[in-house]
C-alpha cells in the first residue's frame, strides 16, 4: 500500500508565469486593433432601433454623424429631442454648415461617397428627423444611413 | 570574467500590459456601425417642369400615421403582412390590371426581361415614431431583397448578397430596382 503513497512534504510546483505578459499582450493587441475611439461625447440618448436588412457602414472617415434624441441631462436641457453635431447641441439650420465643413475636410475625389449617418433614438418622433432630411437634401447630401442594430424588428411577431 | 548583467525582473510586465488592456477595454466601442442605406431624393427645382404623373396602378402607397398605424393601399395594414403585400405588388404574378405593369428592357447578362414599373411610396406623419418608420423601411427593403434573391437564384444560382461580380450585381439591380420613394413631407394626420 504504502509504496504508492507519495513522498510526503513535496510542495506544489510553482506555476511559471513568464508567459502571462505574452497572453495579456495578445489580448491587448486584439483590443487595440478592434477598438474605435469615441470621438464625440454624446449629449443625447440614442438607443437605436433594430432591423434585419442592415448593411455595414464602410469607410468611417467618409461618414458624418448626426445624433438625434432626448438630452441625457434632461433636468438641464429638457426632454424635447435635440440634434447633436460634433460635441454640441445644434439646430436644424446648422446642418448645412456642418455638411459643408465635413466636405471641406474630405478629398474632392471622395466627396460623392460621403455618407451621413443618422443615429436617432427609437422613441423620437419623425418630425425632427424629417426636418433634418429636408436640410440634407437641400445641401445635396443624399446618401444617408439610418443607423440600426441588427436584430428583430419592433412590432413583429 | 566580466560581471554578469543582472536579469531584468519582468514580473511587472504583466501589470503594465494589464493597465493598457484595461484602458483599451474601457475606451473601446465594439459595435460596428450598421444601418439601412438610403438615397434621399434630390432637392426639387421650383422652376423645373412637373414630372409626368405616375400611373396610379404603379404606386403602392404606404402611410404611417401619428399613432404608428399603417394604411396600405387605402386599407388598414399590418407590419407583419407588409412585406408579403409589397412583394405581391412588385411581382404582380397574375398580371392584375390594378397592379403595376412591366417594361421590356435589355439587361446585360439577363437578356430581354420585364422590369416592374411599380414604385413604393412611403409617407409618414411628423408624429410617427422613428422605430415604426425604421420597421416599415426595413420591411419594404426586405421585400425588394427577397425578390432580388429569387431572381438571382433563378439566373445565377445564388443569393443576391453572395454574387461575386459587379456585373451580376448591377444586372439584378436593374431587373429589381429599389423603388422606394419617400414623399414630400406632409402631415397625414391621425
Amino acid at each position: 500500500m504504502s509504496r504508492f503513497k507519495k513522498e510526503g512534504g513535496k510542495k506544489t510546483p510553482k506555476i511559471n508565469t513568464a508567459s502571462l505578459p505574452d497572453i495579456i499582450f495578445m489580448l491587448l493587441f486584439f483590443f487595440m486593433v478592434t477598438t474605435v475611439m469615441r470621438e464625440t461625447t454624446l449629449y443625447v440618448r440614442t438607443s437605436l432601433p433594430s432591423a434585419t436588412e442592415v448593411q455595414q457602414l464602410e469607410r468611417r472617415s467618409l461618414v458624418s454623424f448626426i445624433y438625434i434624441g432626448e438630452p441625457i441631462q434632461s433636468h438641464v436641457f429638457g426632454t424635447e429631442p435635440r440634434i447633436q453635431l460634433y460635441d454640441s447641441f445644434a439646430s436644424v439650420d446648422d446642418i448645412a454648415s456642418f455638411i459643408e465643413s465635413e466636405r471641406q475636410a474630405t478629398a474632392e475625389a471622395e466627396r460623392p461617397l460621403m455618407t451621413t449617418s443618422l443615429r436617432v433614438d427609437r422613441d423620437t418622433k419623425m418630425g425632427i428627423v424629417t426636418d433634418v432630411k429636408q436640410e440634407l437634401r437641400l445641401v445635396n447630401a443624399l446618401r444617408v444611413n439610418y443607423s440600426t442594430m441588427r436584430g428583430e424588428v419592433a412590432g413583429m411577431n | 570574467m566580466a560581471r554578469m548583467t543582472p536579469e531584468i525582473n519582468a514580473g511587472s510586465m504583466a501589470d503594465i500590459a494589464f493597465l493598457l488592456l484595461i484602458f483599451f477595454l474601457v475606451t473601446t466601442t465594439m459595435d460596428v456601425d450598421t444601418g439601412i442605406n438610403r438615397m434621399l431624393p434630390p432637392p426639387i427645382d421650383p422652376n423645373a417642369p412637373e414630372p409626368p404623373p405616375v400611373r396610379e396602378r404603379n404606386v403602392f402607397v404606404v402611410l404611417v400615421d401619428a399613432q404608428d398605424r399603417l394604411l396600405v393601399e387605402g386599407d388598414p395594414g399590418n407590419i407583419n403582412t407588409l412585406r408579403q403585400r409589397a412583394k405581391e405588388f412588385l411581382l404582380n404574378e397574375d398580371r392584375d390590371p390594378n397592379m403595376p405593369d412591366f417594361e421590356e428592357r435589355n439587361i446585360d447578362l439577363l437578356g430581354d426581361v420585364e422590369v416592374s414599373r411599380g414604385i413604393i411610396s412611403l409617407q409618414n406623419d411628423r408624429g410617427t415614431s422613428y422605430e415604426m418608420y425604421i420597421a416599415v423601411q426595413n420591411e419594404l427593403a426586405a421585400a425588394v431583397r427577397e425578390i432580388r434573391d429569387e431572381v438571382s437564384q433563378q439566373y445565377f444560382g445564388r443569393n443576391f448578397g453572395d454574387l461575386t461580380t459587379e456585373e451580376q450585381v448591377n444586372a439584378i439591380r436593374q431587373k429589381v430596382p429599389m423603388a422606394i420613394s419617400e414623399a414630400e413631407p406632409k402631415d397625414v394626420g391621425g
